[in-house]
């Protein structure tokens, strides 16, 4: 993309930001997400520094806007959904740059992949816990970039040696200190420098690191506690209509009678839009949109779709998985070690579909016009969403903006474009912007759920209680052969096995392998956690049964099999301590531990459960352990192992999403159950000082926490449940 | 139909059907979007507000139910001494993470620590289970709402 469409992007973004808070609540803005520059600003390839003399804003990369006022502007590649990533982002550019985090202000990044790729996932994407892991050098060496220009304008005006010089809190000094320049007033000369060869840019040693690895406050904190924060739900535009929206409820369905006269009879409804797949009524505010959708009293052709139930795709599960799949890791002679094995355990394991039922329902906002299109949305993937409208809308590339927004919670459901696509077509329609909202159980009726998978595992113990062959087929949805087709080869989705493919023991022989089912009518995606979140439950689950089995303790069984893995057996070790595991407990209560590798972090967890005689499960108390390498801010990781575990948890207790008759049998939070504030158990975290190269933190806690209860569950019943949500049924 | 709302202490004319529910006519006909939408169904909370400072959800509150009584919104929450302290609190304790609930969590908060400025954890429990925090800072809300109330 050429500078100056992104430049135009970046300058929309802050204009229409600008005008939509304005409209809104008619507060000033302290602090500013978005739309707080004055200046035109603009981006480079990181490789070159564009001349711009007519801003006199300071441009370096595409990350850092300096502009004379003095505005520090951070374009934050990857977006804000709740997980601290405005915040750790920032710490890693300002921590080289030497500005303070209350000097800065941050931007969305516009879709663009030269820019903002995530090395890790290959696209403009915020997912799989990999924004810092991703980022941690290139942002640390554009701050430094940054840092050094700045430095080498300051003693180019001085006529003295840049090594001379320091910076610090957006000042530059000379060595007497005597003489001093800010930022602001340095960044027209900075900017008519030539980029300095990366060699000659030393990024700071550990030891001087003054905010990386601190608890600093998250940028974002002030806006969302007085209402002004931006979500894509709150967009306002002039002459913008809302609109309600119907989906058939049978996937691949169309709407058969749609009685518009009545619903134009409602006041606030202009227009009724039928694109057969969905209905949409478009009116001056949702009450009216929603009033209309009603009386527009949709029947529906359900299609191909209508006799889809669960029991049928478990059932197809069961006979597919009995088939071999593709093989993700095949080491000694599995057939032999379980022939000649003093003990034999098998099990099946089943995890159901999920809805990510997010707090901001599914929302977008199109302007479609002649030779453009513009789209206001929190999204996951801007440069996905931006080709998928460019097909849909045959408009180039350049000619779509994705004005991107702070999400209301994310898990994965903004990596998907469905909700934009549906979006554009529906403003196909309508003359101006148009903002589509759907209702919360369109929300969750239309989903893309995490996939049910069915796994059959078998383990050949020797007279030890060692495991000396381990076999793991998983059956289920590939969301990778759909999403990134290159990733998948041979048939094997390396998603699908993640965290089971290598668990972190030592097993001489074993088999795993992958059988892709597609269930008819449901459409799959990712899900907070993704492969982990499924396999860590069955793979430590299972671990424990052989613990059982041999009967040993669960942890000193573990220990046993992890001599060869330090890093787990140390943070196993410290969820194990602080948990004081060992210690009695009463009747009826157990405690319970799993491990796991992923996202290139190390995590124990153990939980601690009371199960009451009519068999409900009260988890009294989740203890983290985690090592997740060099960190950026505990306070934020504390946060996201309170949170992700919660999520993980809510789903081993509550969730579940089940078809008849084509269509999702939940619909809103009294039947899908979110866990509430009365449920929650206190969740310790203790983190592991490292030099490692940086892990992933968001995701770690969501896939390894219903293992843990599940072995408490045993603990304390003798019960092994095998299948989520928790059957506490089976528990009285 | 017309009618004049009260709404952090300046009266707004609208003129929407009687049945429109006070959430949309914040959003949508105001412009206030700091109150939010989750549900449609008094299950979540997101979209509380204070009607004559009794914690009401918006999204089930119709326009013509509200009569001459004062809403207040998360807009102007800081100007009572309970919203204040809870807001102040929230940045300390550094609670929110997607923020989308937290409208919704200071308002039910608010209404609580009004009534009972020394909460218990079972009058945590009771007033705020209405409220659903998908990113899971309930947590950091309970303690947020003690630091609050100074218990
Ligand atoms: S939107 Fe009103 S309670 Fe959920
Ligand atoms: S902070 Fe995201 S839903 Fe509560």
């Amino acid at each position: 993309m050429d500078e100056l469409v992104l430049k135009e992007q970046i300058v929309d973004e802050a204009a229409m930001s600008r005008r939509a808070f304005l409209r809104g609540t008619g507060l000033l803005l302290g602090f500013a997400l978005t739309g707080a520059s004055t200046e035109s600003v603009f981006a480079a390839p990181a490789s070159r520094v564009v001349e711009n003399e007519v801003t006199g804003t300071f441009a370096p990369n595409g990350f850092i806007r300096i502009n004379p006022t003095g505005a520090v502007i951070l374009v934050i590649p990857m977006i804000e959904m709740g997980q601290g990533v405005y915040t750790s982002l920032s710490m890693l550019l300002a921590e080289e740059l030497e500005v303070n985090l209350d000097q800065i202000q941050v931007q969305h990044a516009p879709a663009n992949h030269a820019l903002y790729v995530n090395s890790i996932i290959g696209i403009q994407n915020t997912g799989g816990s990999a924004s810092v892991r991703a980022f941690w050098t290139p942002l640390r060496q554009a701050g430094a970039v940054g840092r050094h220009l700045l430095i080498a304008a300051a003693a180019k005006r001085w006529n003295v040696d840049p090594a001379t010089c320091r910076a610090k809190d957006g000042v530059v000094f000379d060595a007497s200190g005597s003489k001093h320049l800010t930022y602001g007033a340095l960044a027209k000369a900075a900017a008519k420098l030539p980029m300095p060869p990366t060699a000659n840019v030393k990024l700071k040693d550990r030891k001087d690191f003054n905010l990386i690895g601190t608890r600093a406050k998250r940028v974002d904190s002030a806006i969302k506690v007085d209402g002004r924060a931006l979500y894509g739900i709150d967009t306002r535009l002039p002459d913008m209509k809302v609109a309600a929206v119907a989906i058939s409820p049978v996937l691949g369905g169309k709407a058969k009678t749609v009685d518009e006269k009545a619903a134009l009879a409602v006041k606030g409804v202009r227009q009724v839009v039928n694109i057969d797949e969905a209905v949409a009524v478009v009116a001056d505010h949702m009450g009216a949109a929603n009033k209309g959708l009603q009386a527009a009293a949709i029947t529906w052709d359900h299609g191909p779709n209508v006799k889809v139930s669960n029991a049928d795709i478990v059932k197809q599960l069961e006979e597919e998985s009995k088939k071999p799949g593709a093989v993700a890791r095949n080491v000694g002679d599995v057939g032999k070690a379980l022939a000649e094995a003093t003990q034999r355990v098998e099990a099946i394991y089943q995890v159901p579909f999920l809805a990510h039922a997010a707090m901001e329902p599914m929302n977008c906002t199109v302007h479609l016009q002649k030779d453009r299109c513009d789209i206001w949305v929190g999204t996951q993937a801007p440069t996905i969403t931006q080709s998928q409208v460019a097909e849909l809308t045959g408009l180039p590339k350049d000619a779509i903006k994705i004005h991107n927004h702070l999400i209301g919670g994310g898990f994965g459901r903004r990596l998907e474009a469905d909700g934009t696509v549906l979006a554009v077509k529906i403003a196909k329609h309508v003359d101006g912007p148009v903002k589509v909202i759907w209702s919360r159980e369109e929300d969750i009726q239309h989903d893309m759920y995490r996939p049910y998978y069915l796994d059959r595992l078998s383990a050949g113990l020797d007279a030890a209680g060692k495991p000396v062959a381990w076999t793991h087929r998983i059956a289920g949805s590939s969301v990778m052969a759909r999403y990134y087709p290159p990733y998948v080869k041979d048939g094997l989705d390396p998603d699908a096995v993640e965290a089971a493919a290598e668990p972190p023991y030592a097993l001489p022989n074993i088999h795993v392998d992958f059988v892709r089912v597609e269930p008819p009518g449901v459409r799959t995606s990712w899900w907070r956690g993704v492969g982990p979140t499924h396999n860590v439950f069955v793979v430590e689950s299972f671990l424990d049964e052989l613990a059982h089995a041999a009967k040993q303790d669960p942890v000193a069984y573990r220990k046993g099999l992890l001599g060869h893995n330090p890093r787990v057996l140390a943070v196993l070790s410290l969820a194990a301590e602080k948990a004081g595991w060992g210690s009695p407990l009463p009747a009826r209560h157990g405690r319970g531990i799993s491990v796991q590798f992923a996202y290139g972090s190390y995590t124990s967890q153990v939980a601690e459960v009371e199960v009451a005689s009519d068999g409900s499960v009260k988890v009294k108390r989740i203890v983290c352990a985690i090592d997740c390498g060099m960190y950026v801010n505990p306070d934020t990781i504390e946060a996201q192992v309170q949170g992700g575990t919660l999520f993980g948890l809510t789903a081993a207790l509550h969730g579940s999403i089940t078809f008849k008759d084509g269509r999702v049998e939940q619909s809103n939070f009294d039947s899908y159950l979110p866990m509430r504030i009365d449920e929650v158990p206190a969740v310790e975290t203790h983190l592991i000082e490292s030099i490692e190269a940086p892990g992933g933190i968001g995701e770690a806690s969501t896939s390894i926490v219903s293992a843990a209860v599940a072995n408490a569950i045993f603990a304390a019943t003798g019960r092994r449940l095998r299948s989520l949500p928790f059957d506490t049924d089976s528990l009285k | 139909m017309a009618f004049t709302l009260k709404i952090n202490g300046t009266p707004h004319e609208v003129d929407v059907d009687g049945d429109t529910p006070l959430l949309w006519v914040l959003r949508d006909v105001l412009g206030m979007t700091g109150t939010k939408f989750g549900c449609g169904q008094a299950l979540c909370g997101a979209c509380t507000v204070h009607v004559d400072g009794a914690m009401t959800r918006s999204c089930i509150t119709t326009v013509d139910s509200v009569g001459e009584s004062e809403i207040t919104t998360i807009e102007a929450i800081a100007q009572t001494p309970q919203g204040a302290a809870l807001q102040k609190a929230w940045l300390e304790l550094e609670v929110v993470q997607c923020g989308y609930c937290q409208s919704g969590q200071i308002m039910s908060a608010a209404a609580l620590l009004k009534y009972t400025p020394k909460p218990t954890d079972d009058d945590i429990d009771a007033a705020m289970s209405g409220n659903v925090c998908r990113c899971g800072t309930y947590q950091r809300i309970r303690a947020a709402i003690k630091h609050a109330a100074g218990v």
